[in-house]
């Protein structure tokens, strides 16, 4: 088992090192079947030891690599950590990586830069499952920042394009502010407890967990600090509320990009590191509630703006935020089980939606604007059957009196059940479930808004489609991203077209997922298999009784979710798919009401950002050059100094060249001299 | 062995002899040139062979120092040579680098070839000779002596501006230095001795601890430099040719880190502690400081040194931390440093040799055209914004970490760096390798050449090693740096 699972880690990094560094010498089949090969075999074997944790009582165990940082007792070490957490986040990783690497076959043909584009997706699988594996907050770190290179590399790929690069930084510069919070969490804890090791760190926190921490002369407790401070972290990976800005624009890479980094995997990081540490959050009440409430609020934000956006990729990565929310508010109240099997369910849709997405934009000749398109169920209909399946595995239909229904009933409903269990002793709680069931109707709306907008009604995308080129990004920023195009080239046939079979492929795997995940999987997630699934992976404080009282909350609790959603289907069915309502939409967002303005402009916050963070860090830069470095510091000190002397070396009428040496000599003559007088003085 | 720190030390110089003697036999000419370069690398190959034997002689379970020799030499002094665990790694890196420069200068110094090499050399046995030497007056000779090839670097084959940087070079230096030399004499004369070793165990009243401090702070912050006193390297980076740059920053910046882990340290405890807020402030001024300067600049060059500056404000914060953690994190962003800030100049170098501007504005696009140098300045960017992986993390968690426990202020206010850090680095490689090209002068440019592959191959391979199995590094440190922090917590009842 612990060369199997070693062998899993490291097949996607070798894989990347032999198309990255010899992409050009074997050629572009070579490298792809080399990464391709290696995530299918580690995708096998993930499912391999997954099986083994859930049915065939495998322990927990962790592989001893190799030494990191041996200093004192910070001890870091490169390890494999498999316990139920990581082998959950094993097979959703590698189960999506494998299918992106197949899908990526046919989405990226045309693209002249493969190996480089395979060895950046394998290179991300490697960070990612080192992440997922740490066990030890170093190597967690080494997997955090990793992903986040990875992800600066592919939403960069196509460098040519500005806003693509510009995307690329900004994702990064955005992270780091999360890490920065993460990085001193992570010194609060050693400097606690003297040690950066789960395994000895998770015995230590009940007994301490009223320890206080001095800072700034007050006494602050110690775990809603530290936990707070790696929140912090979660929200930068995770694209929470305040910290969200990047994930957007990183919809500039290309789709498969998107499906496998910014919704399946590396955004949910932060809800697994939650998990992960809920030995630690569990007696950090304060910070508990803050995630609660950032959770919720970020729910609620990206689905309001959600609703508005035009460009297919941006209204799924807004869901994906939205959807990230209802993670957090998990973990909130204290329901970890229920965030994590969100997690594993999200990645199935979700993944099913982008990829199924990068379908119809590469059927529509990189238009990603659903204003063109319109009526192509009948062209693609593979992709319209597997989009309509990860629809309504978002939007949670289902029939609760049977317990039965695709992906996102179980979980999403869990989630809202446990937030109103949770909700009965803290209203924080209660809020985030007010949040979560009208959010469950905005998702429906805007999910089916997008499903009906794409494949139903009239064409839109007739003689204009091919115009694409036509359009310039708007300069002013906040353009609507009608025209953001994934750029390069395409063939000359404009009519839509099906995707080949390779990208339809792993749609069909994802539709099978996203009908069957939830059903198969909810007794051992959250449902009467729970304990034994876990395994003390997740900690509950005993005083935590949120998952069995979600499961006992009332009847009508059970069905406000399902009704919200139904709710929004319905609105979206009336504006967006019975004829003669064709342009209502339109009409509305043509009316331009402060609501949709705001909507639409992501509620402001890239304005406000760059007014403020991104102008005051160039006019201090500025500041302390111009200012502090050349006027006051050289000014009184060397230039002061040198103008005088520069005078006097002029009348010398020496070359130039002639100051170094005389400079050079005078000091030497000065050494000499005072070294003389030492020896003198002190024989 | 005996003898073989001198043997290492004094290597370069035999090069040196070679070279006058081909010189004379050959007289000048690029015959003469060609021979000198293969006299250099060889010399410095041979000193690099010399320090890894020295290196894999060093009994890392001895916290005192080894290889050590001691000479009368006239008049009361000694020549006194010793490594221990902190300086042996000084030693390594300087020979690992001096063979990188020569091979970086092979085409891009064309007037007075042989001058050049031999200011290197000599240089290469003055820098060994600093870390190496146990008697202070010795140190002295070779801390100052050090500065006159470097100054002869930047003002004989510098840029532009040269004479403007090397003057300035030398006026912070020098009041650096003439304030560390009469500190010098009134420890000599205090204590009778000039040995370190000793030195290093002599207790010096209080309040006389606090002005030889300052003294020598004044020096060692000067060459590491410290804001406000920075302000000398960003002209000194700019003007001096690419591999007087790699030396600059690589090596000769870590010889104020080095001394006050030396000096400061070991032999001003009490004075430490008592400045450690003044150092704590001024490094965490300078991390954010000349990071926001760094993101302003319109010069390649005069970018990465201003983050250079930054890097330092981890090393300094890092060695005042007092703890092993820290410490030993200040320890390895100085070896990080020298490895990932003189790859940059040399990544700066490529370009410059091909385009002789280093204008921001001027480049863009060129990943278009040099797909490898794209991959190999990727790398070591990555490497100055501290990506894990990379040695650049290690450093900078380390000491961020020790300093956390000195002092939580100084450890959020430097945190921040790494935000910092990430905006300017990034933003640079953006404007200079993303997009198209639109400069019609760079449409012809070529990627690196097997030269530069081989100048940069060992600087990936250190980089990531180093970024991988720092343990390496720390196996080798840990028994010093623990001595030398559990005699500083005595020394101040911490």
């Amino acid at each position: 088992m612990q060369t199997l699972v070693t062998i899993l880690v490291f097949a996607p990094i070798i894989a990347a090192a032999i198309a990255g560094l010899f992409g050009r010498r074997i050629g572009n089949v070579a490298s792809q079947s080399v990464t391709t090969g290696a995530l299918i075999l580690s995708c096998a074997l993930s499912w391999y030891t997954f099986s083994q944790w859930t049915w065939g009582h495998m322990e927990a165990f962790t592989v001893q690599l190799l030494p990191f940082i041996h200093i004192g007792d910070f001890q870091a070490n490169w390890s494999i950590r498999i316990d139920a957490l990581s082998a959950t986040m094993l097979i959703v990783v590698t189960t999506v990586s494998a299918l992106v690497h197949i899908y990526s076959w046919g989405y990226m043909a045309e693209d002249d830069s493969k190996p480089r584009f395979f060895a950046y997706l394998s290179l991300f699988t490697f960070a990612m499952l080192s992440l997922v594996t740490a066990a030890d907050f170093m190597q967690l770190f080494f997997g955090w920042e990793g992903v986040g290179l990875a992800s600066y590399l592919l939403i960069g790929f196509w460098f040519k394009k500005p806003s693509a690069s510009a995307a690329a930084i900004k994702a990064f510069v955005v992270n780091r502010v999360g890490d920065f919070g993460f990085a001193l969490g992570i010194m609060t804890t050693y400097w606690a407890f003297g040690t950066i090791q789960f395994a000895e760190l998770f015995p230590l926190i009940q007994a301490n967990a009223g320890k206080t921490w001095e800072f700034a002369g007050h006494m602050w407790p110690l775990m809603d600090i530290a936990c707070f401070l790696l929140f912090i972290g979660a929200m930068g990976k995770s694209a929470q509320f305040f910290l969200h800005t990047w994930l957007p624009d990183a919809m500039e890479g290309p789709t498969p990009v998107s499906a496998l980094i910014h919704a399946a995997t590396m955004v949910t990081a932060g809800v697994y590191m939650l998990c992960l540490l809920s030995p630690m959050f569990e007696y950090a009440p304060v910070a508990k509630n803050i995630v609660t409430v950032i959770g919720a609020v970020t729910a609620l934000f990206a689905a309001t703006v959600g609703l508005t956006q035009n460009d297919i990729k941006r209204v799924i990565a807004y869901s994906t935020c939205s959807q990230l929310g209802y993670m957090f508010f998990a973990a909130g109240v204290g329901a970890y089980q229920a965030a994590m099997f969100h997690l594993f369910t999200h990645a199935f849709f979700k993944a099913l939606l982008f990829l199924g997405a990068g379908s119809v934009i590469h059927g529509m000749h990189h238009e990603q604007d659903m204003r063109r398109y319109g009526a192509l169920a009948k062209l693609l209909p593979v992709t319209f059957i597997a989009m309509t399946i990860g629809t309504i595995a978002i939007t949670g239909l289902g029939f609760p009196p049977l317990h039965l229904g695709f992906a996102g009933f179980y979980s999403k409903d869990t989630i809202i059940e446990a937030a109103f269990a949770a909700g009965g002793h803290n209203a924080l709680a209660m809020f985030a479930w007010v949040i979560g069931v009208l959010v469950a109707g905005l998702t429906s709306f805007y999910s089916w808004r997008l499903a009906f907008f794409t494949f139903n009604g009239t064409a839109r995308w007739g003689h204009d489609a091919h115009g694409h080129d036509d359009h310039a990004h708007d300069a002013h920023g906040h353009d609507d991203h009608a025209h953001a195009h994934d750029d390069h080239g395409h063939g000359h046939d404009h009519k839509p077209h099906e995707s080949p079979w390779v990208m339809l492929f792993p749609l069909v795997v994802l539709s099978i997922g996203a009908v069957a995940a939830g059903f198969v999987f909810t007794g051992y997630f959250v449902g009467h298999h729970q304990e034994e699934f876990w395994r003390g992976a997740i900690y509950t404080a005993p005083t935590n009784h949120v998952l069995h009282e979600a499961h006992e909350v009332a009847t009508w609790v059970k069905w406000s979710p399902l009704i919200a959603s139904l709710i929004g289907l319905l609105i979206a069915v009336y504006v967006y798919l019975i004829k003669g309502n064709e342009r209502l939409g339109l009409k509305l967002a043509e009316r331009k009401g402060p609501l949709y303005v705001f909507f639409y402009n992501k509620w402001f916050f890239d304005e406000l950002y760059a007014a403020t963070f991104v102008r005051f860090a160039k006019f201090l830069g500025d500041l302390f050059w111009k200012g502090g470095d050349q006027k006051i510091i050289d000014g009184l000190g060397p230039d002061g100094v040198s103008a005088v002397s520069y005078e006097v070396g002029k009348r010398t009428g020496r070359l130039q060249t002639g100051y170094l040496y005389h400079y050079a000599f005078v000091m030497l003559l000065g050494v000499a001299g005072l070294l003389t007088f030492a020896l003198y003085a002190f024989r | 062995m005996s003898g073989l720190l001198s043997l290492t030390t004094f290597a370069p110089l035999a090069g040196v002899a070679v070279i006058l003697a081909a010189r004379v036999l050959h007289g000048a000419g690029e015959k003469t040139d060609t021979l000198a370069k293969w006299i250099a690398l060889v010399t410095t190959l041979v000193t690099f062979g010399l320090s890894i034997i020295l290196t894999a002689q060093f009994d890392p379970k001895n916290p005192g120092f080894q290889f050590v020799e001691d000479v009368a030499w006239f008049a009361g002094l000694h020549y006194r040579m010793g490594v221990d665990g902190i300086s042996v790694l000084f030693v390594l890196l300087t020979a690992f680098l001096l063979p990188i420069c020569i091979v970086a200068s092979w085409k891009s110094v064309e007037k007075r070839v042989v001058e050049y090499l031999i200011a290197f050399l000599v240089l290469e046995t003055l820098v060994i000779g600093v870390f190496c030497a146990l008697d202070l007056v010795l140190f002295y000779l070779f801390f100052e002596g050090g500065l006159v090839p470097m100054f002869l670097i930047i003002g004989i084959w510098g840029g532009k501006r040269r004479i403007y940087a090397a003057y300035k070079f030398f006026l912070y230096t020098l009041l650096g230095s003439v304030l560390m030399l009469a500190a010098i004499l009134a420890m000599i004369g205090i204590s009778g001795t000039a040995s370190i070793p000793e030195l290093m165990t002599f207790k010096f009243a209080p309040w006389l601890q606090t002005w030889l401090w300052l003294a020598f702070f004044a020096s060692f912050a000067v060459k590491m430099p410290m804001w406000p006193v920075h302000t000398w390297l960003p002209d000194a980076h700019v003007e001096a040719p690419t591999a007087g740059s790699v030396i600059l920053a690589g090596i000769l910046l870590k010889m104020g880190g080095y001394g006050f882990m030396r000096f400061s340290l070991p032999m001003f405890p009490n004075a430490s502690e008592m400045f450690q807020p003044l150092v704590f402030a001024m490094s965490a001024i300078a991390i954010v400081y000349t990071s926001l300067v760094a993101f302003r600049q319109t010069d390649i060059k005069k970018l990465i040194a201003y983050s250079s500056v930054a890097h330092m404000g981890f090393v300094t914060m890092g060695i005042f931390s007092g703890n092993a953690a820290g410490e030993q994190g200040a320890l390895f962003q100085m070896l990080s440093h020298g490895i990932i800030s003189g790859a940059l100049f040399l990544c700066v170098g490529v370009v410059y040799d091909r385009m002789h501007t280093r204008e921001i504005a001027f480049y863009g696009g060129l990943t278009n055209r040099m797909p490898m140098y794209a991959a190999v300045f990727m790398l070591f960017t990555m490497g100055n914004v501290g990506l894990p992986g990379t040695s650049g993390f290690v450093g900078e968690i380390l000491t961020m970490t020790g300093v956390y426990k000195a002092s939580t202020w100084t450890a959020i206010v430097s945190a921040s760096g790494v935000i910092l850090s990430a905006m300017y680095a990034l933003t640079l490689y953006r404007r200079v390798m993303f997009g198209e090209i639109t400069n019609p002068q760079l449409t012809t440019i070529t990627d690196l050449d097997k030269r530069e592959i081989l100048i940069f191959a060992p600087l990936i391979v250190s980089t990531l090693v180093l970024g991988i199995y720092p343990n390496l590094v720390f196996n080798l440190t840990a028994t010093s740096v623990d001595a030398l922090v559990g005699a500083w917590r005595a020394a101040v009842g911490g």
